[in-house]
């Protein structure tokens, strides 16, 4: 494998079919490349070898039989490590779950490896998911394979990163604000967030529960449609997920643009958006235009307000669902003369600091006295986001924006100024209040190379739309635009 | 300033978060700072609104692909709730296995209850 050629779910199948590789060879040659590459990019915090070569026995044994084989059979994946696996340490990125060996999968990868898939291991992310640039991780920061002095983006920015590295053929991230579409844009590879509820949480350790959504990274639009078809639909295991059928992805790419009615919200182009990455945006959606999409024009009014509220609602959130770890039931504790000293003993040194941040800033806004002021408010004006989309949506079928402000920045660029961070998020986490899809497409690189990201908006279970519009723009060439 | 360091330090004991003077005081300027910019969400004029209480819409499902699969879904398109039946649940052992402190059937913590 080289990078000029990486696999891609279709050759793997077809190199195994004609038996010029088999499961356990292709795992075996990924576990070498990530050898190589890990100790540069650090993508990876923990290598399930055990689990990949079974996985790929069976695969290569169905091969063998003449048996047919499911969709993902011998794809190498990387998971991140917020994702439960089964007798695979899986600790978010924090220390906290350094110890934490889950006794359970989650429904997606569950999924996953009935279709085949063959996981490698658990990539690094932002601690518990919060983060833009992976810095937050207790296990040291993600290099972006693209420029090794810059971010991968966050907050899953080891998935991100060992796709765009060909370390694995296709990754699952989670989004809550942005955190696969943002990595997605600086590492240069597509990213899908499917709307709220379209892919089940069971089994995703929680941030942000009203937000968090597990989604597929690859290097091309086909592969995401074939993960997204695997891990879609619904689970009786998480009362969220939604019962709307899962159509053929894989058929819905194909299908021609037709009377596609596209917006370009003057609301995502304003102060902050770095002028190259303007340029790109609008050279991809003017090769849309070319491609039949009729442009109309489109106001979102509350776009503004979307930081300010994202991040009320999601700390809130995160400070009840990270009161869970407390030294009691799993992970690190530290021990002490009283239950409250434990807790907090624990607590004090299992969390870095963005979590402490975010934990007292929820905390502060769920707090009596504050929390009308600021959580109720905040749920007001997501009210008032998801309309301003409800309404673009009579108007147009998809809304462009792009994905990310800035391209990657370098290591340690904003770790000062949490507020600069959060405001890496200012694109995407509009999408994640109002529940709808959103995918990040490569859209061309900047003059020293680095990828720049366009963002398609689709309405509610609009993922086969999503995706054939980013594949009509892949094939047009947009990605090199 | 809209936050105090009494403010942080409240907020660290309802979270128990054993934090050091230097972080309350980190903390309590970063707060302000990011409390200040969401200030900017009392511009806006809330009458009327109501706070949103579901990610989805209720009518989502209608305006969905419809299959025969789609009847598992309440009339409103929202999930299902699921027969109340009992199912086996034989995990706690392999819950009790991930405890720092366990002494089956039980977690074990420091004492609670002085007597």
């Amino acid at each position: 494998m080289s990078a000029a050629t990486p696999w891609t779910i279709a050759g793997v199948r077809d190199a195994l079919l004609a038996k010029k590789i088999s499961a356990r060879e292709l795992a075996k040659e990924f576990f070498a490349q990530i050898d190589r590459r890990n100790a540069e990019l650090n993508a990876f915090l923990t290598l399930s070898p055990d689990r990949a070569y079974a996985q790929a026995d069976r695969v290569d044994a169905r091969v063998s039989r003449g048996e047919s084989l499911p969709p993902l059979a011998g794809v190498p994946v990387a998971i991140k490590d917020v994702i439960s696996t089964k007798g695979v340490r899986t600790t978010c990125g924090s220390k906290i779950l350094e110890p934490y060996i889950p006794p359970y999968d989650a429904t997606a990868i569950e999924r996953l490896e009935n279709a085949g898939a063959v996981i490698l291991g658990k990539t690094n992310c932002d601690e518990f998911a919060m983060g833009s640039s992976n810095e937050n991780s207790a296990y040291g920061p993600v290099r972006n394979p693209v420029a090794l002095d810059r971010v991968p983006g966050g907050s899953s920015g080891g998935s991100a990163a060992a796709v765009a590295a060909g370390l694995a053929v296709a990754a699952l991230g989670t989004d809550t604000g942005g955190s696969i579409r943002q990595p997605g844009a600086c590492c240069g590879i597509p990213a899908l967030m499917p709307t709220y509820g379209r892919v089940s949480r069971y089994g995703l350790i929680a941030f942000a529960s009203s937000l968090d959504r597990i989604g597929p990274f690859a290097t091309n639009i086909a592969d995401t449609a074939a993960v997204m078809g695997v891990i879609a639909g619904h689970d009786s295991n998480d009362s969220t997920s939604a019962a709307v059928p899962v159509p053929d992805y894989g058929a819905e790419i194909e299908r021609p643009l037709e009377g596609i009615r596209i917006g370009v919200p003057e609301d995502y182009f304003g102060e902050g958006l770095d002028a190259e990455v303007k340029a790109n945006v609008l050279a991809g959606i003017a090769l849309l235009e070319r491609l039949g999409c009729r442009q109309v024009p489109l106001k979102m009014p509350h776009t503004d307000y979307a930081i300010a509220t994202y991040y009320v609602i999601a700390t809130a959130e995160a400070s009840s669902n990270l009161a869970r770890y407390d030294g009691v039931r799993y992970g690190l504790r530290v021990p002490a003369a009283t239950l409250i000293e434990m807790y907090r003993k624990t607590r004090d040194r299992g969390f870095g600091p963005e979590v402490k941040r975010r934990i007292v800033l929820g905390t502060y806004v769920l707090s009596s006295g504050y929390y009308d002021a600021y959580y109720l408010r905040a749920q007001k004006v997501r009210s008032l986001i998801a309309r301003d989309f409800a309404a673009a949506f009579e108007k147009v079928d998809f809304i462009l924006t792009p994905t990310a402000p800035t391209p990657a920045f370098k290591l340690g660029e904003k770790t000062a100024d949490p507020l600069q961070m959060y405001l890496a998020d200012i694109y995407t986490v509009t999408g994640s209040l109002a529940g709808v899809p959103g995918i990040s497409v490569p859209c061309g690189k900047t003059k020293i190379g680095l990828p720049v990201g366009l963002q398609i908006f689709g309405t509610h279970f609009s993922e086969g739309g999503v995706l054939q519009l980013a594949r009509a723009f892949e094939k047009a060439g947009g990605f090199s635009v | 300033m809209t936050i105090s360091r009494e403010d942080v330090l409240r907020v660290a004991e309802l979270a128990h978060l054993e934090l050091t003077p230097a972080e309350v005081e980190l903390y309590r300027g970063q707060l302000d700072e990011i409390l200040n910019y969401v200030g900017k969400l009392q511009e806006l004029d809330m009458a009327g609104v109501e706070p949103m209480a579901q990610v989805l819409p209720r009518d989502h499902a209608a305006a969905s692909h419809s299959a025969p699969g789609a009847s598992a879904a309440g009339a409103d398109g929202h999930p299902e709730l699921r027969d109340d039946v009992v199912r086996p649940c034989d995990v706690a052992d392999a819950v009790l296995a991930q405890a720092p402190d366990a002494a089956k059937p039980f977690f074990r913590v420091p004492k609670v209850i002085d007597r």
